[in-house]
């Protein structure tokens, strides 16, 4: 595979092709901030923190670094105005669904972002796929999907399938940036399969 | 619907996981809807997981979980027929079907459903019922419209 020679920030970086911006920028040292993105997992691009500024033959476009294919040349910028601004803005929307959000409270803090700015519309999950990735992509169960779509999407999970599997893994549940994941688990858990978890037996 | 029917249709498109769509389409359209048991025999058959069939289910307007009536009822919301009094005719719709949009009436008689811009504007307000197009609807004519369905 051949070498690919960019430039983020001003410092030369050495990728390989096919590698995106955001892995080459990683693998610099280099942070830019996602929510979406996930090592392990297909890269979603649902979230959008990732932007960058990319600099090819004289004109500056934005493109969403942990989908971006690498290129030659490629002068990235991780941080400015205008990706500062529009991480911003995207901050705020995501603080409307999700206030209390640690990780999208440490990003409001780093970007100026203002969790008041929008209406409140407490729906907590923020749509990052993450938990619903990792069950298909990593562990293969499946236990939890999305159903609806725009503002009535959600996350559910499969009763038959969590009652099952969920409480000998749980490994999605640290990956939610918002800890919804985990309420929805045991709202399921109270409606459908009560007394299956380690609970201390009360008969 | 009967199993050997909907295990017809999946024999029609070779059982493939790639004709999810095509396949809960067709039993959609004989069915009216899509039962339970319907989907259990498709995820089987496909190998699909339950996810993935919610996913689909839920996100396509075509699809419904729960029985619909003989007769779609559909009233154009878009912003010409809004303008021209689409708000009307849906409330006439409600009061005489004693439903509201997205719902079906339990004789299973009618399923009213509002959509956006049906792309006739200079006729709206638009009243689509089965199919057919009721352009420059009233009030009054919505009524006569919907006494004529058994
Ligand atoms: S529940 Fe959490 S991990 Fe799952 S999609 Fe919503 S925010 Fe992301
Ligand atoms: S990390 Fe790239 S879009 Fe979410
Ligand atoms: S808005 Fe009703 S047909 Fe266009």
């Amino acid at each position: 595979m051949s070498e690919v020679i960019l430039q983020i920030d001003g410092k030369e970086v050495s990728a390989t092709e096919g590698m995106t911006v955001l892995q080459a920028a990683r693998s610099a040292g280099i942070f830019i901030p996602t929510l979406c993105y996930h090592e392990k997992l297909e890269p979603f691009a649902g979230c959008r923190l990732c932007i960058v500024e990319a600099e090819a033959s004289g004109e500056s476009r934005l493109i969403v670094s942990c989908v971006s294919a690498v290129e030659k040349d490629l002068v990235i910028k991780t941080r400015s105005e205008r990706v500062d601004r529009i991480r911003k803005t995207l901050l705020e929307l995501l603080l409307a669904h999700a206030p209390d959000s640690p990780k999208l409270q440490d990003l409001a803090v780093e970007y100026g972002a203002d969790k008041n700015r929008f209406e409140k519309d407490a729906s907590f999950c923020v749509h990052c796929g993450l938990c619903v990735r990792y069950c298909a992509e990593v562990v293969k169960k499946n236990a939890v999907g999305f159903v609806g779509r725009g503002t009535k999407k959600e996350i559910c999970f499969v009763p038959e399938i969590a009652s099952v599997e969920c409480n000998d893994c749980k490994e999605c549940f640290p990956l939610c940036p918002t800890s919804y994941l985990q309420a929805a688990f045991v709202l399921t858990e109270a409606l459908a399969f009560p007394n299956t978890s380690s609970e201390p037996d009360s008969e | 619907m009967d199993i050997e029917r909907i295990d017809q249709i999946i024999d029609s498109h070779r059982g493939e996981a790639s004709s999810l769509i095509q396949i809960l389409l067709e039993i959609q359209r004989e069915n009216g809807w899509l039962p339970r048991e319907a989907l259990d025999r498709v995820r089987e058959r496909l190998q699909v997981p339950v996810s993935r069939i919610q996913h689909i289910v839920t996100f396509y307007k075509a699809f419904s979980l729960v029985p619909r009536g003989r007769h779609q009822v559909h009233i154009c919301v878009g912003t010409a027929c809004h303008v021209r009094g689409a708000t009307r005719i849906l409330d006439k719709v409600e009061e005489i079907t004693g439903i509201k949009a997205g719902e079906t009436d339990l004789d299973l008689k009618f399923s009213v459903e509002t959509v956006g811009c049906v792309g006739c504007c200079a006729l709206g307000p638009v009243l689509e019922v089965d199919g057919k197009t009721h352009g420059k609807i009233t009030p009054t004519e919505t009524a006569a419209v919907l006494k004529s369905y058994e």
